[in-house]
């Protein structure tokens, strides 16, 4: 089953037009990585800032494409971030997982 | 349906790289011309260098986020005429409400709807041309610190005490002038005139508050308060008469008219504040100080001095105002005698 929803990934492609949308997608699968490892660190440093802002980035960006799953699961870290309460278990691990599956999946939609 | 707002630049704000990409290719596809910032950091430096009509602005951003940026702006005496619109996640509906109560234009819910973009951002370009007009008018009619008030404030009937420097300016013998002289002849030096005293007033932070044929009433310290209000007022006049100096200097090279200029200044206790009526008012000061500074221009004819000031005046004066005393003067319709002093100009 697709992880990503076909009706926003159309509409995604009819406002970007398909010049754009290859952009857009790489900017997702250079910046994922970039989102998690962020987080990872967060965590290490106790920035709740930056954890916060990061799962933020991570669940606006899978909104865009669709991504249902990966987005409840960035929301979900975004709010731990917002209280204060770090102690994300393996949470992170599952969001690297699904961000990963996510990843290949748009690798192949590129056009 | 084309567009019927002309091609604008638009400042978008967003840390993250897939929205600006969003954004700006949306932007774009109206024909508007863009530029973007990562954060509000970047935005303000951006802001500050150079002119844009809209701010498309995210709220969670690294350095400076979007409630930061949106307040600077809004304190901002020139930023905060550009209108913003917060683009946030569906789930930031409270964050978005206390930008908009702050004063943030509209806003946008990300990922955005083409359409739901294309008719927020016309309205607010078209919002800001009616005020931008709106502002332009007033400036041509009221001085500029009091078309700001009015901008920012609102306007209403009534006043309150102020002490301020009261300046009048006026061209000698000026009937002579208009009557041997060709009409047009007369606005062109009246206009010349004028451009050097307003702009003179201006400069030193004063209000050209009213024209009447050739004399100009000015006001230093209202609305616009500075508590050196009569040393700004002195030295306006000085420079409008080394300007006026010099403009006569060019004049008699091209053949053409020159002229003598007056200058009386009073400093005391006015009301300052509109009057008229809701639908015609104009800002004024009134009281004892503007007359006086009328009577003492005229008695710079009397007395051969350009510029001519009361004793309140001078005693606010550093040292670098050269003065000469005048003895006490009785003028017309006063009981008390006053002081007189002139301002040498040279």
């Amino acid at each position: 089953m697709s992880l990503i929803s076909p009706a926003t990934f159309a509409d995604l492609r009819r406002m970007s037009g398909d010049e754009l949308i290859n952009d857009v997608i790489d900017a997702f699968l250079d910046d994922a990585p970039t989102m998690v490892a962020a987080m990872q660190a967060a965590v290490g440093t106790h920035d709740v800032e930056s954890f916060r802002r990061n799962a933020h980035s991570m669940k606006s960006n899978a909104d865009t494409f669709g991504a249902t799953a990966l987005a409840a699961l960035a929301r979900e870290l975004e709010a731990m971030g917002r209280a204060g309460d770090l102690n994300v278990g393996t949470r992170l691990e599952v969001l690297r997982a699904a961000c990963d599956a996510v990843s290949s999946e748009l690798e192949g939609m590129r056009i | 349906m084309t567009s019927p707002i002309p091609r604008s630049r638009l400042l978008i704000v967003d840390d993250n790289r897939v929205n600006r990409l969003l954004l700006a290719h949306a932007v774009e596809q109206l024909g508007h011309q863009i530029e973007t910032a990562e954060n509000g950091r970047q935005a303000l430096d951006k802001l500050r260098a150079s002119s844009f009509d809209l701010v498309l602005l995210d709220i969670e951003m690294p350095e400076m986020d979007g409630y930061q940026l949106l307040d600077i702006c809004l304190q901002d005496s020139e930023l905060r005429n550009i209108p913003i619109i917060m683009t946030s996640s569906h789930d930031e509906i409270d964050s978005v409400i206390k930008c908009v109560a702050l004063g943030a234009e509209d806003y946008l819910s990300k990922p955005v709807n083409p359409i739901l973009l294309r008719a927020r951002v016309n309205a607010s370009l078209e919002k800001k041309r009616l005020r931008d007009d709106h502002r332009r008018l007033i400036r041509t009619f009221a001085d500029k610190d009091v078309a700001d008030e009015l901008m920012r404030d609102g306007f209403s009937l009534g006043g309150k005490h102020s002490v301020i420097t009261s300046m009048f300016c006026d061209i000698r013998d000026f009937t002579t002038i208009t009557e041997a002289n060709d009409p047009a002849d007369v606005i062109e030096l009246i206009n010349e005139y004028y451009e050097i005293v307003i702009e003179t007033v201006q400069a030193h932070g004063g209000n050209a508050n009213q024209m009447q044929g050739d004399g100009l009433m000015s006001f230093f310290g209202a609305p616009v308060y500075y508590p050196d209000h009569a040393q700004r007022a002195v030295k306006s006049a000085l420079d409008i008469c080394r300007q006026i100096a010099a403009f006569n200097v060019s004049q008699t090279t091209k053949g053409k008219l020159q002229i003598a200029i007056g200058v009386g200044i009073a400093t005391g206790q006015v009301i300052a504040g509109y009057a008229g009526t809701r639908t015609r008012a104009t800002y004024i000061c009134i009281g004892d100080t503007v007359n006086l500074s009328s009577r003492l221009e005229s008695h710079t004819k009397a007395v051969k001095r350009q510029v001519v000031i009361d004793e309140n005046t001078r005693r606010r004066l550093d040292d670098s105002i050269d003065v000469e005393p005048l003895g006490e003067e009785l003028f017309k319709g006063k009981t008390i005698p006053v002081q007189v002093y002139s301002v040498r100009t040279t």
